[in-house]
């Protein structure tokens, strides 16, 4: 880097742009004194100073939040008593969650979710990439259409699809109606047990199925041709081919799909909340509604800290392991 | 230049003074906080009167009652100064008198010979009082409700229709006398073809979020002789709550849900019911008091068309019903207290209850409801009247939201999921209360 001369900043560009011609206005207007002490910082600490901000930001929103909801998980602190003592009680609030019932068949179902979920968006997403990366007439109109679902908000698609589901003017269930012969107010999808998760299963992979596809397709295009070409060669079949090229090469995109899928939907909220509410019943009544049932409707805020911590430790750990089969898959 | 300088002069002065007249004005405003339905939008129309007699202007915010709780109670607990009033719950009042939300009215009450005994009872024990049962007032009984029944009057009048009732059941096709009764209808019309259009038997409360199927199951669990605790020893819920008679009762609540609500209504509260109702669906609907006055002048289902009955009687004679409604207090981190209770004031003058029970709102001014014209002076006053008389209301302790979600949990898993037997969610709803009571160091 070219040192500057001593003193006021010569503008060396014949046309000067106005941004060129501000920042001369400003290093002509910063006192001498400022000017010599920044030019005397280190690119270290100027790099520290950019990225200052951001770290208080990173601190006063999530990790102050963080360690805070850790000391809130040992008492017994309610947000609706301001007045009453607050309590240290040690790991109780722990030990209660990890004995009741109630809550480890939250976590069955959000299990149950996440797994079919994930294996329905998968299957469907990479078989979407894999036709897509065909490269067909008109692949590239497809490809936005099929993107769309996972353009909309939340909110619109969980309430549309409660209209979709409605027994009695529900266009799917009219459709499933049409192709089985059930009568369409014997198809309760939002209300029968046995139908309720799959009607959030439907839903989700419907939204987000996009997106899976969006990052195969990634993978599938990052495989270059000539070892298909290579391929060829030696006469290997296309289905040797997708099993000994395709598949391995794309299998680190794919996991990553997986990773990315699975923490979303350990802590799926909008969507179960806008369709059934946890119901019928708690047949859908996933982890991070009965978080938000026991920290804003019950205000049991210390036991709802520690769930969210158990959440919270669950959700990195597993991550964390799947991080490093990840990193073991692409050094293959 | 100078008639620059006087245009610039003039937006200046002009801007100086719209900010300080704004300053002005914000300073008298006062803030109510409410749920967003139909009598809000009547008080709107009412207070329109405080603001002309007085000069203070009325601000709302209203919040839809899925959020209501939700909203309203995070203002309170964070202390905030949004609302200067505001029509709370019934249940609440445990809890904002405990945690000190609200002010405590005895002494304004006495100063300006506002009397407890002018407003009905079950209000004042249900809106104002805490603890229950003691001269102590934390606010003014604002708007009286209460669930009961409205019926088709036009399919119960037709003679094909009674005909064939009759043939069944033995007996004429008319308002239930009991709850046995009132089920033998649903069922009666559950999928039947009326004018053309098949209908079902019954809307009823199964809401899973907030707090509609509690309020649904209570309604009817009241008057099968379900107790909350020992009358002699608080707290004592064991072979109360869970009671044979509490059992059957929940029984005949999921057998109604099971036999004669429409399809998929299970996530039914207020807005559903309305809706069921109003699109011709049902024959029965089961709701707040509140959404009379809407249905009585409904263009397709109200008029003539429509019918109003208090909750029948149980198997062993006994009629309650669940009491709703709210009260009108002031926060107490409001720095504008005493605008608001000059609000309070006038409010409980009669002329005004008057007036709020001729837009729709509910009074619950002894003056007002027991004045000898009030039971004429709407199709549904006088089954306003009665329900009121039979009241009965959750749990109001500071506690209130954990047992209200240990009992929809309970109660929605049973009746609309169902799991388990009623026993069961009885005896886990006794033992979900007890350990809250228990956290609470009441037990």
């Amino acid at each position: 880097m070219q040192d500057l001369p001593a003193g006021k900043p010569v503008v060396t560009d014949t046309h000067p742009s106005l941004l060129d011609r501000t920042m001369e206005a400003a290093a002509r207007a910063t006192p001498e004194p400022l000017a010599n002490t920044v030019r005397g910082l280190s690119d270290r600490m100027v790099a520290w100073l950019f990225i200052a901000p951001t770290i208080l930001l990173l601190l006063a929103i999530n990790i102050f939040p963080l360690i805070w909801a850790i000391q809130l998980s040992f008492t017994n602190y309610r947000a609706n008593r301001p007045n009453e003592v607050v309590k240290n009680i040690g790991l109780q609030n722990y030990e209660r969650i990890l004995t009741d019932t109630d809550t480890w068949i939250a976590m069955q179902t959000t299990a149950h979710f996440v797994f079919w979920t994930i294996l329905l968006q998968t299957l469907i997403g990479f078989t979407l990439a894999y036709l897509i990366d065909r490269k067909f007439r008109g692949h590239a109109f497809w490809t936005t259409i099929i993107l769309v679902p996972m353009m909309l908000s939340p909110a619109v698609v969980g309430n549309f699809w409660r209209f979709l589901y409605e027994p009695q003017i529900g266009l799917f269930t009219y459709i499933v109606s049409f192709f089985t012969g059930i009568a369409t107010t014997d198809i309760l999808m939002l209300s029968n047990v046995k139908l309720a998760p799959w009607s959030i299963i439907i839903v989700d992979t419907w939204m987000w199925t996009p997106y899976v596809m969006l990052i195969c397709l990634a993978g599938l295009r990052s495989i270059p041709d000539y070892i298909y070409e290579a391929a060829e060669v030696d006469r290997a079949s296309n289905w040797r081919q997708f099993w000994s090229i395709t598949l391995p090469m794309a299998l680190p995109f794919i996991m990553l799909a997986v990773l990315f899928r699975g923490i979303e939907n350990f802590k799926m909220f909008d969507m179960v909340n806008l369709l059934t509410g946890g119901g019928p019943g708690s047949t859908t009544e996933v982890a991070s509604i009965t978080l938000k049932r026991e920290a804003f409707e019950k205000w049991r805020t210390g036991f709802s800290s520690a769930f969210a911590i158990i959440l919270f430790v669950a959700v990195f750990g597993l991550a964390n392991i799947y991080v490093k089969v990840l990193n073991r898959v692409k050094s293959r | 230049m100078k008639s620059t300088l006087k245009v610039s002069l003039g937006l200046a002065t002009g801007l100086a003074a719209s900010t300080a007249m704004t300053g002005v004005s914000q300073a008298e405003d006062l803030t109510l906080c409410w749920a967003a339905w139909d009598p809000a939008n009547a008080l709107v129309e009412l207070s329109k009167d405080f603001t002309a007699q007085t000069g203070i202007g009325m601000k709302f915010e209203f919040v839809p009652w899925t959020n209501y709780a939700d909203r309203f109670l995070n203002e309170l607990n964070s202390k905030g100064k949004l609302c200067d009033l505001i029509i709370g719950d019934s249940q609440w009042i445990g809890g904002s008198a405990e945690n000190g939300h609200y002010v405590k009215l005895n002494d304004f009450f006495d100063k300006e010979g506002i009397k407890m005994s002018d407003f009905v009872d079950a209000t004042v024990v249900g809106y104002s009082q805490w603890p229950k049962n003691t001269p102590n007032y934390w606010s003014l009984p604002a708007f009286g409700d209460v669930v009961g029944w409205t019926y088709r009057k036009d399919w119960f009048a037709k003679p094909e229709l009674q005909a064939a009732f009759k043939e069944k059941y033995g007996r004429d096709l008319a308002v239930p006398a009991t709850f046995a009764e009132l089920k033998d209808i649903a069922e009666f019309f559950q999928g039947r073809e009326v004018d053309g259009k098949k209908v079902y038997g019954a809307s009823i409360y199964t809401e899973r979020g907030s707090e509609g199927v509690t309020m649904g199951v209570m309604d009817v669990l009241y008057s099968f002789g379900f107790k909350y605790e020992n009358p002699d020893k608080p707290y004592e819920m064991e072979g109360f709550v869970n009671s044979e008679k509490s059992v059957k009762g929940l029984e005949f609540y999921k057998a109604l849900y099971d036999c004669c609500t429409p399809p998929g209504a299970s996530n039914s509260y207020m807005g559903e019911g309305i809706d069921s109702f109003k699109s011709g669906q049902v024959a029965l609907h089961m709701n707040f008091a509140f959404t009379w006055p809407g249905l009585q002048k409904d263009e397709m289902v109200g008029g003539e068309k429509v019918g109003f009955f208090a909750n029948p009687a149980g198997p062993d004679g006994e009629k309650l019903a669940q009491l709703g409604g709210q009260g009108i207090s002031v926060v107490s981190y409001s720095d504008k207290q005493d605008a608001a209770l000059q609000y309070i004031k006038w409010f409980a003058t009669a002329d005004v209850q008057k007036k709020w029970w001729s837009l729709g709102g509910f009074s619950c001014l002894k003056a007002v409801v027991e004045d000898p014209g009030f039971a004429a002076s709407q199709p549904y006053a006088q089954t306003f009247l009665d329900s009121m008389a039979i009241v009965k209301d959750f749990w109001a302790e500071p506690s209130y939201a954990s047992l209200l979600q240990a009992s929809q949990k309970r109660f929605h898993d049973y009746v609309v999921a169902g799991q388990g037997t009623a026993k069961e969610a009885l005896d886990g709803l006794v033992k979900d209360w007890t350990e809250v009571f228990e956290d609470d160091g009441k037990m």
